[in-house]
Parts: C-alpha cells; sequence; structure tokens
C-alpha cells in the first residue's frame, strides 16, 4: 500500500480528504486507482505535475515503481533557470 | 575554502580527478575570441531579418498591411501572425518545459491583440539590416489601444483591464463565471495554522514588494535559420536546450521535429532566460518564404522589452515563534506577476519560501498574475528570491525580538532528513545545517563592524532537478576520448563532464574532448536549466564511460585469450589478476580495435532521479551612507551544499555569480514604465547591474554533504545561490540602520526616504 497525500488543489477533487493508502505498483497504476476512489481526479494528476515518492521529486514518472509503504505527493512541476 | 561535510574513508576513495581544476577545455577559444556565439555565423546569400514590435502596452490589432514592405527592392520576405498556425491551449511538457503551446505561438507573433510594449506582430527578410528597418517602418499597423495594467495589485482588482477573454482563475471554488486576470491561485496548507500562532509567544507580519528585473545575460538572442530545398531547417542559434529549441521551432510551423536540426551556439549567459524561444520560428519560416539563410540579432533594446525577466511581485507574511526560538506557524499570501500569459513562479516561490527550516503549520497562498509586460521566463531559481526575501527578512525580525543569534535562530529550527519540508515531502539527506554552520565559522562573522555599518544573513534552497539527458563516448585512435553529450555548456559543464569521464576510464582530463553536439548527434537531452547538468548529464557520461571500460575489459581479454572477469581496469589499463602480464592502455587496446570487434564507443540515457537539494547560506556586511542613502557591500560570503564538487572552481563561480546578480536585485535593478507601459530603462546604461567596482571578492564556502542520489554525491550548484542575496543585503542595512526595507530595489532614493521617515 502506498500512502497518497492530497495538496490543498488536489482535495478539491477528493471531496477534502486528505491522504489515502492505495494498492499500487506504478505511478501509473496508482493514478488509475485514484481516479477510481475519486472520480474525475486522474485527469488532474497527470498534466504536468510532478510527483514525489518517498521524498524523491521527479516528472515523466508514469511507469516509476511505488515501493510498498511509499508516501507519494503530487506537486505543481519543477521548473528551473 | 571547501568544507566536507563527510571526510574522505576507505568505502568512499578519494578521487583523481573529481574535485582537481583543470583549465577547461573551451578556455582558450573564449578568451582568444574563436568561439562561436549565435550571431557569429555568416552563410553565403544570408539575409537579416527584423521584427516588427508593438509600441503599445495593450491594444487591438485592427489591421496590418505588409503591401509596402513586400514591394521593396531588397525585401524577400515578410511575415505576421497569419504565417504560423494557432495552436490549442493545454499543458505540454512537463518540468523544465512545461508551457501551453497556444500562448507560446502568441507570444512569438501577436493575433488579435498585442500585449505588451515589444510585443512582435511582424517580421521582414532583407538584403540588409537597413533595408530591413525600412521595411518594418513601411508596415502599416492599425491599433485600437486599450486600457494597460502592470501593478499586480491593481491587475487583480475586478475593475482592472482584462487581458484575455477567456481566463478563468484555476483553483478557486466556485469556478469564477467570468475572466479576470488571475490565471490561479495555489496554495499549502498544512497543520493547524490557528493553533500554531497561539502557541507562539511572538508574532511578526509585514508586506513585501518587489519589481521585475531581467535576466541580464550579456549575449542577446541570436539565430541563424536556413531552410533548404528540401523543406528541412538547420538552425543555429544561442540557447540553454537546442531540443527545446527544435520542439518550439517545429510546433510552431507546424512541422515534425525531425524537419528541424539545431545546432549548438557557444552561450553567452541565459540564466534560465534562454529556456524558450523568440526568434528562431520567426527566422526560419522568413527563410522558408526568402529561399535564402535569415540571421536575426535581437538589439538590447529588444532583449529587455520582449524577453522574459522574471516576475514583480506583491508579499504579506505572517510568522509565529515561541520564547525560545522555536517556529510554529507561518502564513500569508503572494502574487507574482506572470506578464502577458499565464505561468508566473509563484507556486516555486510558496514552496521555497521556508523550506529550510522545520514548521508543521503552515498556510501560504500564490496568484498568477497576467499583466502587460513580457511574459516571464525563468530566472536562477524561479520565484525563490522574491520569496525568500520576504521570508528570510521575516525571520531576521523575530529573531531580534527574540534577541537570537540570527544563525542560532535558524540551526534551532533547521530542516533535516526524516523532516517533513513545508510543500509536503520528507527530505532526504541535505546539508542545509552545514552551510549554517559553515558561516558562523567563517572569519567574516566575527569582524567588528564599525559606525553605520551592519551584517545581515539569510539562507535560502533549490530543489534541483534531474531530466532526461544523453551522452555518447568514443575511444579515438589514439586512446584518447570524445565525451558527446546534448547539453549546452553555460557554467563549465564541458570541464565538469570531461572530469568525471577522466574518473571514470582513468585517462588524463585533457585526453578526454567534450563535444555540445547537435539535434542529429546525440540524443534527446532536456535544458540547460533547473541546475540538473552536472547531475543528470554526468549521470549518463558515468554510464556511457562504464559501457566503455566493460567494452575495453572484454577486448583485452580477447588479446589475452583469457575470460573477461579476469581483467580487471585500473588507473586507465587493462591488467590480468595474475599480474603477469604487461597492462595496456586505451592507446593499446584502441590500436587493435579492428581486430577485437571494431570501434569502441557506448552511449547511455538517463530520466535521471536522485536530484539532492540545494542549500546556501550567506553573510553580508555593508556600510549605509546617511547623506546619501548608497549601500556599499563590504564584504560578502556564501556557504553552498554541493554535494560533491566536480570542478570546485566552477563551483565557486556559480556562487559569485549567483550573488552578485542577487546584490544587483537587492539594491538597483528594476523594470521602470511610464505610464503608457512603455519601459524607459531598456538599456544597460539606465538598467543598473553591478559591475566588478560595485563588489568586493565574495567569498565561499563549498560545503560538501554528498548526494546519495549520485555517484559521486553531486548536487545541483546553478541556482540557489541567487536566493538569500536580496534578504542577507536587507538584514545588513537594519544592523547598519535600523530600518527594516521592504521593497526592492533598495536603491539609495528608497534608503534615503526611509531614514528620512524614520526621523534621521
Amino acid at each position: 500500500m502506498a500512502r497518497v497525500i492530497f495538496g490543498s488543489a488536489l482535495r478539491r477533487y477528493t471531496g477534502g480528504v486528505e491522504e489515502v493508502e492505495i494498492e499500487a505498483t506504478t505511478v501509473r497504476s496508482l493514478i488509475n486507482a485514484l481516479d477510481r476512489r475519486f472520480p474525475g481526479l486522474g485527469e488532474h494528476l497527470g498534466s504536468g505535475l510532478a510527483v514525489a515518492i518517498d521524498g524523491e521529486i521527479m516528472t515523466d514518472a508514469l511507469y516509476e515503481p511505488v515501493p510498498e509503504g511509499a508516501e507519494v505527493h503530487f506537486l505543481p512541476p519543477i521548473g528551473g533557470g | 575554502m571547501t568544507v566536507t561535510a563527510t571526510p574522505t574513508t576507505d568505502s568512499q576513495p578519494g578521487y583523481k580527478w573529481v574535485g582537481t581544476r583543470p583549465v577547461r577545455h573551451d578556455g582558450l577559444d573564449k578568451v582568444t575570441g574563436r568561439a562561436k556565439y549565435g550571431a557569429d555565423l555568416n552563410l553565403p546569400g544570408m539575409l537579416t531579418g527584423a521584427v516588427l514590435r508593438s509600441p503599445h502596452a495593450h491594444a487591438r490589432i485592427l489591421s496590418i498591411d505588409t503591401s509596402a514592405a513586400e514591394a521593396m527592392e531588397g525585401v524577400r520576405a515578410v511575415v505576421t501572425g497569419a504565417d504560423f498556425p494557432m495552436l490549442e491551449s493545454g499543458g505540454e511538457g512537463s518540468g523544465e518545459e512545461y508551457y501551453d503551446p497556444l500562448d507560446l505561438c502568441r507570444n512569438v507573433m501577436a493575433r488579435d491583440k498585442v500585449l505588451y510594449e515589444g510585443h512582435a506582430l511582424a517580421a521582414v527578410a532583407a538584403t540588409s539590416r537597413r533595408e530591413a528597418l525600412t521595411a518594418l517602418a513601411a508596415i502599416k499597423v492599425d491599433y485600437q489601444v486599450l486600457p494597460h495594467v502592470l501593478d499586480v495589485s491593481e491587475a487583480m482588482s475586478p475593475d482592472a483591464p482584462i487581458l484575455h477573454e477567456d481566463l478563468i482563475t484555476e483553483g478557486v471554488d466556485p469556478v469564477p463565471d467570468k475572466p479576470s486576470n488571475v490565471a490561479s491561485r495555489y496554495v499549502i496548507d498544512r497543520g493547524d495554522i490557528e493553533k500554531g500562532f497561539a502557541e507562539a509567544d511572538v508574532i511578526v507580519e509585514r508586506e513585501f514588494a518587489t519589481q521585475p528585473v531581467h535576466q541580464g545575460y550579456i549575449e542577446p538572442h541570436a539565430v541563424v535559420a536556413d531552410v533548404g530545398e528540401d523543406g528541412k531547417a538547420m538552425v543555429f542559434c544561442s540557447s540553454q536546450g537546442h531540443f527545446m529549441v527544435r520542439a518550439h521551432t517545429a510546433e510552431l510551423l507546424g512541422w515534425e521535429p525531425s524537419r528541424v536540426k539545431v545546432i549548438p551556439a557557444e552561450i553567452g549567459g541565459g540564466f534560465g532566460g534562454k529556456t524558450t524561444v523568440y526568434i528562431e520560428p520567426v527566422a526560419t519560416r522568413l527563410s522558408q518564404k526568402a529561399g535564402r539563410p535569415v540571421k536575426i540579432v535581437m538589439t538590447r533594446d529588444e532583449v529587455f522589452r520582449a524577453t522574459g525577466p522574471t516576475s514583480g511581485c506583491k508579499i504579506r507574511l505572517k510568522v509565529g515563534a515561541t520564547r525560545d526560538g522555536r517556529l510554529t506557524a507561518v502564513s500569508g499570501s503572494m502574487a507574482y506577476q506572470a506578464g502577458a500569459f499565464k505561468g508566473s513562479p509563484v507556486s516555486l516561490g510558496c514552496m521555497c519560501a521556508f523550506a529550510p527550516y522545520a514548521i508543521e503549520n503552515v498556510f501560504l497562498e500564490g496568484f498568477d498574475v497576467v499583466v502587460n509586460m513580457p511574459k516571464v521566463t525563468a530566472y536562477r531559481a524561479p520565484g525563490a528570491p522574491m520569496a525568500s526575501f520576504a521570508s528570510e527578512t521575516l525571520l531576521d525580525e523575530i529573531a531580534e525580538q527574540l534577541d537570537m543569534d540570527p544563525l542560532d535562530f535558524r540551526l534551532r529550527n533547521a530542516a533535516e532528513e526524516g523532516v517533513r519540508s513545508v510543500y509536503g515531502p520528507i527530505h532526504k539527506r541535505i546539508g542545509f545545517r552545514e552551510t549554517v554552520e559553515a558561516v558562523r565559522d567563517h572569519p567574516q562573522y566575527s569582524i567588528e563592524l564599525g559606525p553605520n555599518q551592519g551584517r545581515g544573513v539569510a539562507s535560502g534552497f533549490w530543489f534541483n532537478f534531474g531530466g532526461s539527458s544523453s551522452a555518447t563516448v568514443h575511444i579515438n585512435e589514439d586512446g584518447s576520448a570524445s565525451v558527446l553529450t546534448g547539453s549546452p555548456d553555460i557554467g563549465g559543464s564541458r570541464a565538469s563532464m570531461a572530469l568525471m569521464a577522466a574518473e571514470e576510464l582513468g585517462i588524463d582530463v585533457y585526453d578526454i574532448t567534450p563535444i555540445v553536439s547537435d539535434t542529429e548527434s546525440v540524443g534527446y537531452t532536456d535544458v540547460t536549466g533547473g541546475s540538473r547538468v552536472t547531475h543528470a548529464t554526468g549521470l549518463a557520461v558515468i554510464d556511457a564511460c562504464r559501457k566503455v571500460v566493460a567494452d575495453l575489459r572484454v577486448r583485452a581479454a580477447k588479446v589475452w585469450d583469457v575470460d573477461v572477469e579476469e581483467v580487471e581496469w585500473v588507473d586507465g589499463r587493462a591488467q590480468h589478476v595474475s599480474g603477469d602480464r604487461a597492462p595496456m592502455t586505451t592507446r593499446d587496446l584502441a590500436a587493435d580495435a579492428a581486430g577485437t570487434g571494431g570501434p569502441i564507443t557506448a552511449s547511455a540515457a538517463v530520466n535521471a532521479r536522485g536530484a539532492g537539494a540545494a542549500f546556501s547560506t550567506q553573510v553580508c556586511d555593508v556600510e549605509v551612507d546617511p547623506e546619501t542613502g548608497y549601500v556599499k557591500i563590504l564584504r560578502y560570503t556564501t556557504a553552498q551544499d554541493a554535494g560533491r564538487a566536480i570542478h570546485p572552481s566552477y563551483v565557486e563561480g556559480q556562487m559569485q555569480g549567483g550573488v552578485a546578480q542577487g546584490i544587483g536585485w537587492a539594491l538597483n535593478e528594476e523594470y521602470i514604465f511610464d505610464s503608457d507601459g512603455t519601459m524607459e530603462n531598456a538599456g544597460f546604461l539606465d538598467y543598473r547591474m553591478p559591475v566588478a567596482s560595485d563588489l568586493p571578492m565574495i567569498d565561499t564556502v563549498i560545503v560538501e554533504v554528498p548526494n546519495p542520489g549520485h555517484p559521486y554525491g553531486v548536487r545541483g550548484v546553478g541556482e540557489v545561490g541567487i536566493v538569500p542575496p536580496m534578504a542577507a543585503v536587507a538584514n545588513a542595512i537594519h544592523d547598519a540602520t535600523g530600518l527594516r526595507m521592504s521593497e526592492l530595489p533598495m536603491s539609495p532614493v528608497k534608503v534615503l526616504e526611509a531614514i528620512g521617515a524614520n526621523g534621521g
């Protein structure tokens, strides 16, 4: 099970739920599972957001493994100069 | 000075090349003028392009008549927005390269409206610059001038002029039923903010304002485009990412990317400002229409008026702490100018402002606000410097009220490994505390100050980034190596790639030739930005080198007719484990390459993970002239966690460069507009950047807390250095004068006004 913590922006799509535990092996399966739990949430997780798994922020991470017990956050895209 | 937090041990052996300071491989070309920058290429039959720009901050384009220009003798092509496809809105790309295609195409060439003074709306290619400028003057544009808005607070008011009739604020409930200039609202909401402030013994609150500032790279944008008879384009330009230029240019022209080959010129500075396109698609379309190569070189005036500065902003913050110096809560609001199209770095400002600290109760909201100035572009640690100017000023104020040393206060609240960050995820191994201790222990921190002198400290955070990179390594016939990457060299990355390759291959760093390859000669690579290249492209180089070493061992095993497991690679040589055979060098093995399997080469590509976060702490000593308000920087020291400095000189250069830009932002730099929204200081005489005589020698302390996500422990170093200076200078001014400066720039006029208002 992964622990997903939602920032304020995403809580609009979770009915105010701040965190959930959910079964997933990859970021893609995690997003699919979240979309089943909170219909419509999935489309807001895929479009340019970064994902942090156990503190490591990454982009283009759909196929990234989600370890058992991982803590997952979705964050705004991190740019840089 | 280099401080290593984790001493070298047997499990972390010393390096032969990593951490040394060889002269950069491209240095000679750059100091002798041989290096080719964007404007240096000339092709037979080449035309000169020029861009017509709006004189108005906000106007509807009623008509554009280019017929007179097209009829001119020397004119070979004219383009307007009608020559480019209108793209659909939507988020594209990710991370570094996230953008809205519709906004990008409207920014490169205006369609129905011009949204800032300097907005491009037509371009010509002619046989000389004089003819091109004459043709631009002959283009007739009928404008309906509209009211404009620049101030971020005014732009948020209900009766403000609206830039985009289809811009509906995202991130608010209920969804607004009419457009505004607020593109989005971002919120960090953690813990119990009311409880946090109730626990506080001391609370400080203050409003801050900053102005837009430009990256100020010395080299203006420049491009040569040449579309051949086969319809394919060669684009030679200065940018922070030629694969980005290829992707954007092709998209804006309605082409497949493979139709565009981009050759990277050297780059004369970028600092984030060259992570997008302006003139590249325009020159390419002009070349296609004219059937000849076209060069466009921006003037400095155009760079200021038409390319991305970073946001000015309004910030209100409130901070609470207990009597013993523990932060209990932070809250506040930030509004950032996005320029003419959505996409300011306000969310990053919210995330970075208090990131060095462990704080349980946080409420920060950010507003992304469009205004009638150029679309903002990334600038070193985008969004963080302005937010940290506010947060680090308040932390200084609260430490003062608690009668605590400001560094002790920061150590009391320092985030460490395992602590939840302000923006959510838990910190991995970080070196913030070590940077504070390095400043505390630096001799500058105990130098006695004189009259009208003051000392200020501040800290800063930046995420750093990984991303996609590619590398190819060839072993040449003489045993030397060529290392090809797709990362433009802004801050000495050729040298750092060569050093890592030398370490892996075991050959002399000067036997390695680092090359920045074009888009057809190496795999896709993200922009040089986000402090990612030494980490991510370095990982690709290391991976490719390790493949080469594996191959070299196979070749040696063939020559010796032994199992490859009996061959070791030690200090650039193949050795048999028995020690009874003469070792073979890369030269020996390259000489026999045809017989052992052909050329020795390997490629690697990564979407790099494991970028380690960056922290910096800085101390600034100033002297304030009470008669003029002039602030002189007396001494400055910056301590930064580099993880592992591959080439310490270029790490120090990045640290000093960030501080120099930050001091300019603190004391002098700002966009100044007249009442019509026209920029009044679009040149380096009036837009005052610091020069060498304005600054003392900036002392550097490289702190090395290795990043576990990189084989050598690398952390990106290019950005975080610009985060603390504004607050460090402001806190030093306070120490010297007793004044809390809350607006940037802290120019002599503003300091003098503050002294006067304070009864001085």
